[in-house]
Parts: C-alpha cells; sequence; structure tokens
C-alpha cells in the first residue's frame, strides 16, 4: 500500500456542512414555543407566582445537563479508552460542552427561584451544592482537554477524568447530604401522581421535549464541528 | 547476592521499592518537604490573625483551617511525584523495568502518602498549640480520620498528578482537576475532627468514618485501574 492510500484510508470523509442546521432552527422554535405557552396559557402558581414558570426551563435543564450530558461523557468516555474510537471522543466533547452550557442555566435559573422562594440567591444546600461541584468537575474537564495539544492524548486523558467523574458523584450526593436539605422534593418524577395541575404538567411535558430536542440539536452541531476540525487537522499533518 | 535481573515480580515488594527511591530523594533534596511544612506552618500562623477569638471559639475554626492546609500542603508534595521522574525522561525507565504499572502506581502513592502524613503530624500539634486546643485522648481519633483521609486524599492526588504532568499548565492543572475530588474527602474529615475535639465520642463520627472508608476503597482500587491509561504507550 502506497503512502498516499494509507492516507486516504485513515482520514475522516470531509463533508461540507449545510449553512443552516435546520434541527437547531427547529429546536430553537420548540423552546419559543414553550415559552409562549408557559406565559400566556400556563395558569401561575397559586404560591410562588410568574417565578414558578422558570420550572419549565429549570427541570429540563436540569435533567439533560446532570443526568444525561454527565453520564454520556462519561460513558463515552469508558467507551473510548476500551475500543479507541476518535468519534466516541467527539461525543464526549460535544456532550460536556453542551452539558456544561445547560448546568449553567440550571444554577443561573435555580439561583433567580430561590431568591424568590426562599429569600435567597445562594444557599449552601445539598443539591445545590451537588449542582455547584458538577459543573466545577465538568468545567475541569473542558480546562483539561484545553490543555493537551496532542489529539490521543487529550481523548485518553479526559476519558480517565470522565470516569472517574462517575464514580464522585454518588460521593459528593452522600458527603452533601450529611447537612440538611431545602429544595423541594421531586414533583414530576415522584412514584404518585405528580402534584402538579393538568395544564402545568403538559407544558411541562412539552418542555421537556422542546429543550431534549435543542440539546440533541446542540451536540449534534458540536460533534459536526469537531468532525471537521479533526479532519483539518488530519490534512495539515499530510 | 540476589540476581536482579531473574527476580520474581512482585507487587508490594516493587511497591514499596519505588516510594522508597521516592522517599529517599525527597530525603536528600529536602526540597519538597521543607516548603510543604513551612507553608503548612506559615499559613497556621497567618490564619490565626483572621480569627477574632472572641467570636468564634477556636474548637470550630480549628477543624476547617486544618483540612485547608492540608489540602493545599498535600498538592506541593503530589506536585513533585511526577516532576522528579521527567527530568532525563526517567519515567521511560521506570516503565521499562519489569515493575507493573500498578505497581508503580501504588509506589508513588506511598511515597506521597508518607509525605502527607509527615506535614499532618507536624501541623497537627502547631495546630493545637497556636489555637490552644485542648489536649487529650480525642486526637488518636483525629490521627485515624487523618490516616483515613489521607489515604484517599493519595490514591486521587497521585493520578491527577500524573495526568496534569502529560499537559501544558502541569502544576496550574493538578488542584482544578483534584479539588472537586476531595469535596468528599475533606467534608467529612472536618466534621468529624470538629466533633472529636469538641469532646464528642468516635461512635457519633461513624458516618463521616464510613464515607471516608468507602471513599478510599473505591477510589484506591480505581486510580491504580486508571493510572495505565494516563501513561503514554
Amino acid at each position: 500500500m502506497t503512502t498516499a492510500s494509507a492516507l486516504d484510508a485513515r482520514a475522516t470523509p470531509v463533508r461540507r456542512l449545510p449553512p443552516v442546521d435546520w434541527l437547531l432552527v427547529l429546536s430553537a422554535l420548540a423552546v419559543a414555543g414553550v415559552v409562549a405557552r408557559a406565559t400566556l396559557y400556563t395558569p401561575a402558581d397559586a404560591m410562588l407566582g410568574a417565578v414558578q414558570r422558570l420550572f419549565y426551563v429549570h427541570v429540563p435543564s436540569a435533567i439533560l445537563g446532570m443526568y444525561v450530558a454527565c453520564s454520556v461523557m462519561a460513558i463515552a468516555g469508558g467507551l473510548y479508552l476500551w475500543i479507541k474510537d476518535d468519534r466516541l471522543d467527539r461525543i464526549a466533547e460535544s456532550a460536556a460542552e453542551v452539558g456544561f452550557v445547560f448546568l449553567t442555566v440550571v444554577l443561573v435559573t435555580g439561583s433567580i427561584w430561590g431568591k424568590a422562594s426562599w429569600g435567597t440567591y445562594w444557599a449552601w444546600e445539598p443539591r445545590l451544592t451537588s449542582a455547584l461541584f458538577l459543573w466545577f468537575l465538568v468545567l475541569s474537564y473542558l480546562v483539561l482537554r484545553d490543555a493537551i495539544e496532542n489529539r490521543e492524548a487529550r481523548a485518553r486523558l479526559s476519558a480517565v477524568l470522565g470516569v472517574l467523574a462517575l464514580l464522585l458523584v454518588p460521593f459528593i450526593h452522600m458527603t452533601v447530604y450529611l447537612f440538611r436539605g431545602l429544595h423541594p422534593e421531586p414533583i414530576v418524577l415522584k412514584p404518585e401522581k405528580p402534584a402538579m395541575s393538568p395544564e402545568m404538567l403538559s407544558t411541562f411535558g412539552f418542555a421537556m421535549l422542546a429543550f431534549g430536542l435543542l440539546f440533541f440539536a446542540m451536540i449534534r452541531l458540536r460533534y459536526q464541528w469537531a468532525t471537521a476540525r479533526d479532519a483539518r487537522a488530519e490534512l495539515e499533518q499530510a | 547476592m540476589s540476581n536482579l535481573a531473574f527476580r520474581e515480580p512482585s507487587f508490594i515488594a516493587d511497591a514499596i521499592r519505588i516510594a522508597r527511591k521516592d522517599l529517599l530523594i525527597e530525603f536528600r533534596s529536602r526540597s519538597g518537604f521543607l516548603s510543604a511544612v513551612v507553608f503548612a506552618l506559615l499559613s497556621l500562623a497567618i490564619f490565626r490573625f483572621s480569627w477574632d477569638p472572641t467570636a468564634v471559639r477556636s474548637t470550630l475554626l480549628a477543624p476547617g483551617i486544618l483540612w485547608v492546609i492540608f489540602t493545599f500542603a498535600g498538592l506541593l508534595g503530589l506536585n513533585r511525584s511526577f516532576n522528579v521522574e521527567q527530568v532525563d525522561r526517567a519515567m521511560d525507565a521506570l516503565l521499562a523495568s519489569p515493575v507493573s504499572r500498578e505497581a508503580v502506581f501504588a509506589g508513588k502513592a506511598l511515597g506521597n502518602f508518607v509525605f502527607v502524613m509527615a506535614v499532618q503530624l507536624l501541623a497537627l500539634p502547631t495546630l493545637a498549640l497556636f489555637f490552644g486546643l485542648p489536649v487529650g485522648p480525642e486526637w488518636w481519633g483525629v490521627l485515624a480520620v487523618a490516616l483515613l483521609a489521607g489515604a484517599g486524599f493519595v490514591a486521587v492526588g497521585t493520578l491527577f498528578a500524573a495526568v496534569a504532568s502529560n499537559t501544558r499548565l502541569a502544576e496550574m492543572l493538578l488542584p482544578m482537576l483534584a479539588l472537586p475530588f476531595f469535596v468528599p474527602v475533606l467534608i467529612p474529615a472536618a466534621q468529624a475532627t470538629s466533633s472529636l475535639l469538641a469532646g464528642r465520642p468516635i461512635s457519633e463520627v461513624l458516618p463521616e468514618l464510613k464515607i471516608l472508608g468507602a471513599f478510599d476503597i473505591v477510589f484506591m482500587a480505581a486510580c491504580a485501574l486508571a493510572f495505565p491509561f494516563t501513561l503514554e504507550e
């Protein structure tokens, strides 16, 4: 095999990205629809008033940013260490970065809500503390990636951090529960019926779908960008 | 004289040999240990002046200060543990030797454990002296907490020192990577120390000791398994 054909076989196929990412546009429209529905058609909470509407942003962001993104980051990292496929590293990278944005939204909306319902923007309460440490963890993952230039070493070392982070989360959870709680208990995913009016529940369902779509569209776009970047790096090296 | 070239590889003997090598380098140069001890004692003195003894009782404040200083003095030692292997690419020689990677990790972690415990043994009496803490049998409990916390601390810290030594930022990156992982070590350790110094029996700090013990087991195993992945093939 000649050198040129060996390079061709190894290089990631370069595909031109469309000028407009229609999935992202669609998900942005869905989010706008949810905002309209939450503010115009859904009744406000009897006790908390209008600020309760942050619920439709806060909870989907928490589910997607904390549970989905962090699990994808850790599982893709673990699989990368096993089968060493660059695509897995790009998935982990995209999930971490998009997850970081969602986690930031969780902290900001949670703070505003906290001011309205507890009278303080921040309290050292178990769930808030866990969310904050998770935010720091994902941030350090992104900084680590940024600090390594060699692509293979970057994928390998950040995967180690991602897998260990998955082991750390239950410990942070146990540790912070040595303190007492202030955060409301789960409202939607309760074993009994959810403690919300039907309008609120359907708005929440739409919000979950819209933010889920946005989350997927953002990760997909970030993944395409990473593929293009890596392909370009390969061309420059060749 | 034994023939070293044909010896059977033994995990524990290899680990102890590597720890001994690191501690011997440390003992002969004294650079890392001295700076960590001076850092710990100076910080204790400086913290003393940020505290109003009429407002907060010393037994409430001292545990937090102790564990903050333990963390940062420990980070100084951890940074050093892989820097010594970068001189003349000594790490390559270590990896080429007939020693398993897990044994290299165990040896490095053991050396770091002796390092942080030695710093802690000097910091504890200084803390008691500067903050006027009661001296009594409760310090045996504090020592037990320090041993449990130190084991988890060096397991995670040694792994991330290896990760950080492979990056552009090196020493700058280690605290950022390791500190989130120290949370389940430092919070229970500080809470347990606080209860013990207040004269509570050791049975009352069992929940904290259980978290520390579980953390030690999980992360010693996980970090030893993850360590080979931090090395270049």
